[in-house]
This record gives C-alpha cells, structure tokens and sequence, in this order.
C-alpha cells in the first residue's frame, strides 16, 4: 500500500500518463558525476591512520588514509595529483558511507 | 516395571517434554502475542491431524557446560498433519526453549521432516521464532544451517515451501525463508535481517529500531522478501489455508478443480478502462470481473505495485495472473516488478499453473536509477520467465502495448498459446508521440509551423497504427475480442491447452539473469 494517493504525471518515451507515484520512485537517488578532487568513504568503517596533512602536495596513487572496516584495513589512495584542501575525519572516527573525508585542490600550474 | 508403568512413564515424559522451555519462558511468549510453537501448528492444521516426532531429541554438546542442559525437543516441535484434507509436512521452532536457537539436533530434526517432505511429495511448512545460531555448538550449528539450504534448494520447485516468519529470523537464518516460495509475516511480530541494529549501529554509528530495520512491512512493502502481511497469526495462517487451496501440491501435480460460481455482474469489463488512454485505472477489477466468484488472491501486494501478480480461477481451474498496474506508476517495468514478476512466472511453470497475463504498460522506466540499477539484468529476468514457461499461456492486451513491454508482456513471440486484444488496444513499436517525433522529422522540423505538424503526425500514426489489427494482420494477435468475451475465451484457452507439451533443447539447466 503506497501512501501516496494522488494522481500525478509520469513521463514515458511513448507519452505522459496520469498515475500514483510510488515512494520509492519519489525517493530515488538523483545521480551526480563522481568528483575526483573529493575523497568519500566507500563503505563504512574507521579511520586507522592518515597518511596526510592540510598543505601535503598528493600525486595520484598516493596513499591517504586507512578506513578499517569489516575486519579489513582498506587502503585508500589519492586519484589526482594536488594539494589536502581540508580533512574532515580524526583518527579512530567512525564514517558513515560516502561521508567525505578529504577535499583535494586541484594544482594549478 | 510393568506396561503399565511404562506407559505412564512415558505419558510423564511426554508431558515434560511438551512443556518446552517451561511455565515463565512460556507466559512470555504469551505477553509478547505469540502463540506457543505446538498451538501454532494446531492451530494452522486441520484439527485433530497433528503427529508429533522426535519429541525426545537430545542435544549432544559439551561444551561451555551445554552437557548440564536440558533443552526439550531441542527447541524445534516437528512433524505431519493435513491441510484442506491433504497431507503436509511441518516444523515450528520453539523460542520458549533457548531462544528457539539453532542447534546440531535441532536443524536434524528440520531436516529430517524436510526429506520426509521430498520423499512424500507433500509442501513443506516452517514456522520461524528463533534467536540465530546456538553459539556454543560453534561450527556444529553453522552446519545444520548448510544442510537446511541444501535441502530448501532441492526441494525448491518439487514441492511448496511456505516459511511463517513468527518472531525474530536474524544472520544467516533468513536464508531458509528466502529460499521458499512464499514468506508469511505478522505484524509486529515478524523480524528479519542480516545484520541487526546492534552491529548497524556500531560499524555505521546510524541508530535504527529492530521493526524499521526488519519488521514485517518494511519486508512487504519496500524489500520485497515477504509475499504475505497479516495483523495477527491467526489472519496469517487463514492466508496460508488459503494459499494452499489454490496450488498443487507437488510439481507432479495440478491444482483441484473446484466447482465455480460466475463472475460478480458488477464487474463491467466494458467499463473499467477509462476512454482517455492517459487515465489510470485499477486492472485488479478487471481480473475480478474474469474470475470464478470475483475472487483475486494477490501476492506481494505491497511491494511493485506497478505489476499485479496472484491466484484466481476461471472455470474451477487455478490460473497465476500478472497484470500491468496503470494505477501505480503507470504500470511501467521497472527493477522491482520485473523481480516479481519473472520469479511468480517461473512459480507457476514449476506448479503447472496456466499463466493469464493482461497487458497495459507504456514499455519500461525511464531513468538513471533504473539504469545503473541494472534495468536490463532485471527486466530481462521477465523475457526469460516468459519464454522457459511452457506451461500454457494466454495474453490479454487491453489497451497499450509499446515496443519492448509489448515484448516482454508474453507475446506471441515469446511463445503465447493465445493472444487476445481488446478493441481498444494500441500496439505498436513505440507510443504515436515517439515513433511521430522520429519518422516524421523531417517534416516536422521543415514545417510551417512544427508544433501544429507535430499533432497532426502523431494522430495520423495514431489512427494508422495504434490499434490491435495492424498486428492482428500480422497473425500476432488470435483475435480482437469483445471485453465481455473475454472469460470465456480464456476459459476455452484453458481447456483445449490442457495436454499442452513443448520440447526445448536437452541441457542441465539454463542461465536466467539472477
């Protein structure tokens, strides 16, 4: 049973239709490129160690930080070459998944 | 000691043994609105056919002083009874004895009931009220979960397996049920998860209660795990009752016929359909108008509502209906009704159940979700479905049938035994807006005035081919049908299919998009 009662318009490839709009239609995801520059935790765990400062110029492949979770110590590694713009996370905290942990400014040369 | 003494010893042992985990474990279970593992079996049989075995079963684990403990039945009541007249097989796990958890000899006991359930071609029921794993039997009790897998799988599509979810159903338990056919929860009272709040909250730090995370309906309305929601156990176990009334019970069989009453005449299949193809309405009163007695028994009604899969019958014969669901997100495909639909198809091939299915969707979801959701793994679930059944199958196109729905929505191609359209059926490669945009584009974009070309595009396309005889030409559809023809000529469908057989190639087994 949906809660959601109201007739409303669905658009199609072959037209729009008068129909009830589920919840977890109205609630999807609404999908965004990946940033590179913006390190997020992948899956949910704890920061071990990290490996960078604020300042600390990167280079892809780099490694950044720890993220221990379902007994597995993940290392995560930088994507792109540039400076730690700021480090949202301390050591032994707990993340959430896809909690940002780390901005990267891009290097300008 | 004479007979006589030891049959009263024994009656003492027996009264013992039925007490389960005692007077206070047992008022509880009581205060928490379950019945006790023994009444619940009572009260779902018919009554007086209940048989108990392996009352006396005995665990035999040493460690962490599990030698001291007496856990009766070890916290498992199994054993035969009838259901409608018809035998069955049954176990109940005892939460009153140990938290009902899952020992050695307590998964011996569930497997041993289920190969008498192989052997004897009779459904399966398991009634869940278990804490998980006994963890001091360690590896022993990882076992009797393997073996009650192996069994569930075996037996998967050779007989029913009903799983009564009647407590908690927690870690590697919930596999049991999600092997079955159909998975019953009540209200309140149905908990089922993988991982529990206690380790969400330590690995995620994110706090959520025990019914929001696994409760009976977030499983029916938005995981899709349970097919049956029910208040209380009793509306639960008449659900059951029913459910059983309709399939047969082993795939060697066919379901009962039953004698039948005639549809209900407020059921006006002529007016059901608003004449505006835009407007929705509720095809569950169209299946009611070509049903014996107007009677629909739904599954998964909660759950992808935008497909409509259930029982009903037409003639006294059970027919697996699955219907597109304007009502409800125009009755797209989508991730979720394909999953639902392809695996209550692939239920009634298995069962020998006549597949009706009746067709009015606009083709699949658009969207990036859906997309990377992998659309095409799932929708392709329903092509398979469709295609592997060779049980017999009729189709009834009521209004639109565009490009890959009209497809997947068993046509012809895929192996209909009979196809039917509705007067005012639209089928069609695409929907007149898409198919005028692409064909007419030239004209269109060079016109005076586009817009006004563009109309005048789609209605000449719409009159020319979103109507049932440009396939009917075709040999694709039987015959357009009157909405009022529409029981008989399904009822005749039936009847003339009923020694239908179809040879596909020799192999092992196919590969459907899991």
């Amino acid at each position: 049973m949906e809660e959601n009662n109201k007739l409303e318009l669905l658009h199609t490839e072959e037209g729009a239709y008068y129909t009830r709009l589920t919840k977890k239609f109205l609630n999807r995801k609404h999908w965004a490129p990946k940033n590179p520059f913006q390190i997020k935790a992948f899956i949910p765990g704890t920061i071990q160690e990290i490996y960078v400062q604020v300042g600390d110029v990167v280079l892809a492949g780099d490694n950044v930080l720890i993220l221990e979770a379902m007994k597995m110590r993940n290392l995560v590694t930088a994507e792109v070459d540039g400076t730690i713009k700021a480090i949202y996370v301390k050591t032994g905290e707990n993340v959430a998944k896809n909690i940002l942990l780390i901005d990267i400014e891009e290097v300008k040369h | 000691m004479s007979l006589k003494r030891k049959i009263e010893d024994l009656i003492k042992r027996r009264e013992q043994a039925q007490q389960g985990g005692g007077d206070e474990a047992n008022s509880k279970q009581a205060q928490l609105g379950k019945l006790g593992a023994r009444e619940r079996i009572i009260a779902l049989l018919d009554r007086g056919t209940f048989q108990e075995y392996d009352l006396f079963v005995e665990h035999d684990a040493r460690d962490f002083d599990m030698g001291k403990k007496i856990l009766h039945g070890d916290g498992v009541v199994t054993g035969t009874g009838k259901m409608g007249g018809k035998p069955v097989c049954i176990y109940a796990q005892d939460f009153t004895v140990a938290g009902g958890s899952l020992g050695l000899m307590h998964a011996r006991k569930i497997t041993k009931i289920m190969d008498h359930a192989i052997k004897m071609k009779v459904p399966l029921i398991g009634i869940n009220d278990s804490g998980g794993a006994r963890v001091q039997e360690g590896v022993n009790s990882l076992a009797g979960y393997g073996e009650i897998f192996y069994r569930n799988t075996l037996a998967s599509g050779f007989i029913p397996q009903i799983s009564v979810i009647l407590g908690p159903c927690a870690g590697g338990a919930v596999y049991s049920p999600a092997l079955t056919d159909y998975v019953f929860v009540v209200d309140k009272i149905s908990k089922m998860f993988i991982t529990g709040p206690e380790v969400i909250k330590t690995v995620l730090g994110e706090e959520i209660s025990m019914e929001d995370l696994g409760g009976a309906r977030v499983h029916c309305e938005t995981a899709g795990n349970a097919h049956f929601f029910a208040e209380s156990e009793l509306e639960c176990f008449d659900q059951i009752k029913n459910l059983l009334s309709y399939i047969p019970h082993n795939n060697t069989e066919k379901a009962l016929i039953s004698e039948y009453t005639e549809p209900d005449a407020s059921y006006k299949m002529g007016e059901i359909i608003p004449s505006d193809p835009k407007m929705p309405y509720d095809v569950r009163n169209v299946i009611k108008g070509l049903t014996d007695g107007s009677k629909f028994f739904e599954i998964q009604e909660m759950w992808a509502s935008n497909i409509v899969i259930g029982f009903g019958r037409i003639h006294g014969t059970t027919i697996g209906f699955v219907a597109n669901q304007p009502a409800v997100m125009a009755g797209v495909l989508d991730i979720d009704s394909s999953d639902k639909a392809a695996r209550f198809i692939r239920y009634c091939d298995a069962f020998n159940i006549p597949i009706v299915t009746l067709v009015d969707l606009p083709g699949y979801l658009p969207g990036i979700d859906q997309e990377h959701g992998g659309v095409i793994r799932h929708g392709a679930k329903v092509l398979y479905a469709y295609s592997e059944a060779t049980v017999p199958k009729i189709t009834v196109i009521l209004r639109k049938a565009y490009g890959g729905g009209y497809i997947a929505m068993s046509s012809r191609h895929l192996q209909a035994d009979f196809v039917f359209a509705w007067p005012g059926a639209e089928i069609a490669v695409m929907g007149p807006e898409g198919a005028a945009n692409i064909i007419f584009r030239k004209e269109i974009t060079t016109a005076e005035n586009p817009e006004e070309m563009r109309q005048r595009k789609i209605q000449e396309y719409k009159e020319k081919f979103a109507n049932p005889y440009v396939a009917a030409a075709k040999g694709y559809i039987d015959s357009v049908i009157e909405p009022d023809e529409t029981r008989h000529f399904i009822a005749h469908a039936i009847e003339v299919s009923g020694n239908k057989e179809v040879f596909h190639p020799k192999k092992k087994h196919g590969i459907p998009p899991f």
